[in-house]
């Protein structure tokens, strides 16, 4: 067994696995193993990072229509949306999107599939991120409404001015959650032929018979990834802190 | 985190080990009275017809094994666990156990000969296309500028790799997650061609809802020898299982049986694959050994 821990299988030619690469990397034209991981690695990344501002930015609209005052169709629009997007299984809409949808809509039939699971993945996590806005802006006392109104602001000036600056600073680490999540879900993508980590890791496994070192590799890339969007968020968190408001290095609420 | 890595590698380390030791499959079959027995639910050579009945020209050349491994251990009546296996599992299972044998799809080659035993070749495959008839596509050079799907986790993906660098033709690939999916996405349009083991290929065709959009076209790209597989070290099991397939070719039941499945109407649509034996699979009958791809391929 312990000769079988070949860490060179990722120096090996894709085509030619006795051809070793002194760096690693193929040359001339030549794929190593390595190359290709980070291709995949580019993929997860792409699908992930893609689906991210779909959902943060129609997981705040949504977010904001579920809290409106005297408007119960946005409301119930809202509502509806988190649920038909929470309550079925991400990887049954991926199938819903690239199989169902483009039967039933020709047009869809045009999209690449890095489109269809961008748009699979993005709305599906956009259902939970929505639900985290809804409940931030809940969380504020009242009264920070209605002082906005007494200034005389328009609903939209209060959401931007007032209610949405603290509402999304509360809401941050359940954001976090959601932005490693969705590098986490992306390896759904390989039920549609996107060439992504899970793929490689099935691929590799099989062409080179060390499925063990390949899974490593690909284990330790969703781990950066997931862990740099965390940094990302930790820092943003820091940066927007309001002294007083939500308590400083104690966790919690305010 | 370093102690969780740390656990992992351990956890490796000994399972690595436990395997490393001399198994005897057929003492654990016979004081166990059962089989399991590693089946295919979508390969040409042994699928599934729901309800848990697996069928096939492979997998009934398995129970008809199964049947001389009867004998061989002396049990009464041996009961077989179908235990069903995709290309990516297929290793894994054999190795840690959980599979006894299985006989699919699975190409002999030597990188899978590092892990797992071969018995004697029962099949020869030829990789092709298959393409819709208004495709316009008639081999390998036609798919310059083309979408072409494989299965992953199939060897059909290097050999499209090292056509598509041999030939100088610049295809777009895609994978499909299994062949269900791959065949899915040539109906739908997505792909142009499907690159794969001609049963596999002609099976999906015979399966679809229009058999007659489709036909397999064009060069051989790679021929694969396909046998049952099993753990490594098990030097009991693979002169049995051997034996028994030598059996079957000499009584000609082995022929007969491949006559059953390639040239007869077959469950579940009751099509007719007409898919008469190649040569290659006629002088592996000829002469049964348990060459690797490699070795068919260099000549």
């Amino acid at each position: 067994m312990l000769d079988n821990w070949d860490w060179q299988l990722f120096c090996r030619d894709t085509l030619d696995e006795s051809v070793v690469f002194s760096s690693c990397f193929g040359q001339d034209g030549e794929v190593s193993y390595l190359d290709w991981l980070f291709t995949a690695w580019g993929w997860t990344v792409s699908v992930a990072l893609s689906a991210l501002v779909i959902a943060l930015l129609v997981g705040s609209i949504i977010g904001v229509l579920r809290t409106l005052p005297d408007n119960k169709g946005l409301v119930r629009f809202g509502n509806a949306w988190v649920e038909l997007f929470r309550n079925i299984p991400l990887l049954v809409q991926i199938f819903l999107w690239y199989h169902v949808l483009p039967a039933l809509i020709p047009a869809f039939k045009q999209f690449p599939p890095f489109i269809l699971v961008v748009l699979a993945l993005g709305l599906f996590t956009s259902a939970r991120i929505a639900e985290q806005v809804r409940a931030g802006i809940q969380a504020l006392p009242k009264g920070q409404r209605y002082a906005g109104m007494a200034l005389g602001f328009t609903t939209p000036q209060y959401y931007r001015y007032v209610i949405l600056p603290m509402a999304y600073r509360i809401i941050i680490p359940p954001l976090t959650s959601e932005s490693m999540n969705i590098f986490k879900n992306s390896a759904v993508a390989f039920a549609v032929s996107i060439p992504e980590l899970t793929q490689y890791a099935m691929q590799v496994g099989e062409e080179t018979a060390k499925p063990i070192q390949v899974y490593l590799a690909v284990t330790v890339l969703y781990v950066m990834s997931a862990l740099v969007i965390n940094r990302i968020m930790a820092t943003i968190e820091k940066r927007t802190r309001v002294p007083g408001f939500v308590a400083a290095g104690v966790g919690g609420g305010h | 985190m370093k102690k969780q890595l740390i656990a992992l590698s351990v956890l490796a380390l000994v399972s690595g080990v436990a395997s490393a030791q001399a198994v005897d499959t057929l003492a654990k079959i016979k004081s166990s009275g059962t089989v399991n027995l590693g089946v295919r639910d979508s390969s040409g050579l042994g699928f599934t017809l729901g309800n848990g009945k697996y069928v096939g020209f492979h997998t009934e050349m398995a129970e008809r094994i199964v049947d001389d491994l009867k004998k061989d251990v002396g049990a009464s009546s041996l009961k077989i666990n179908y235990v069903p296996i995709t290309s990516q599992n297929r290793v894994p299972l054999v190795q840690n156990g959980t599979v006894d044998f299985e006989c699919g799809s699975t190409t002999n080659n030597r990188a899978r000969g590092k892990d797992v035993a071969f018995a004697v070749t029962t099949y020869v495959e030829e990789v092709r296309i298959a393409t819709k008839k208004s495709s316009g596509i008639n081999g390998i050079k036609d798919l310059n500028g083309k979408t072409v799907v494989t299965t992953t986790g199939t060897t059909s993906v290097q050999t499209l790799r090292k056509n598509e660098r041999a030939n100088g033709i610049d295809f777009k690939d895609v994978q499909g997650k299994d062949h269900a999916d791959s065949f899915l996405l040539l109906e739908s349009g997505r792909a142009d061609a499907f690159v794969m083991d001609g049963s596999i290929l002609a099976a999906n065709i015979a399966k679809a809802k229009n058999a007659g959009d489709f036909h397999i076209v064009g060069e051989t790209l790679s021929v694969e020898p396909i046998a049952c597989m099993f753990r490594k070290d098990d030097p009991k099991l693979k002169t049995a299982i051997d034996n028994s397939i030598k059996r079957q070719i000499k009584d000609g039941s082995l022929a007969k049986l491949y006559d059953k499945w390639f040239m007869q109407p077959i469950p579940p649509a009751n099509v007719n694959l007409h898919m008469p034996a190649s040569e290659s699979t006629k002088a592996a009958w000829a002469n049964p050994n348990d060459k690797p791809m490699e070795d068919y391929n260099t000549k």
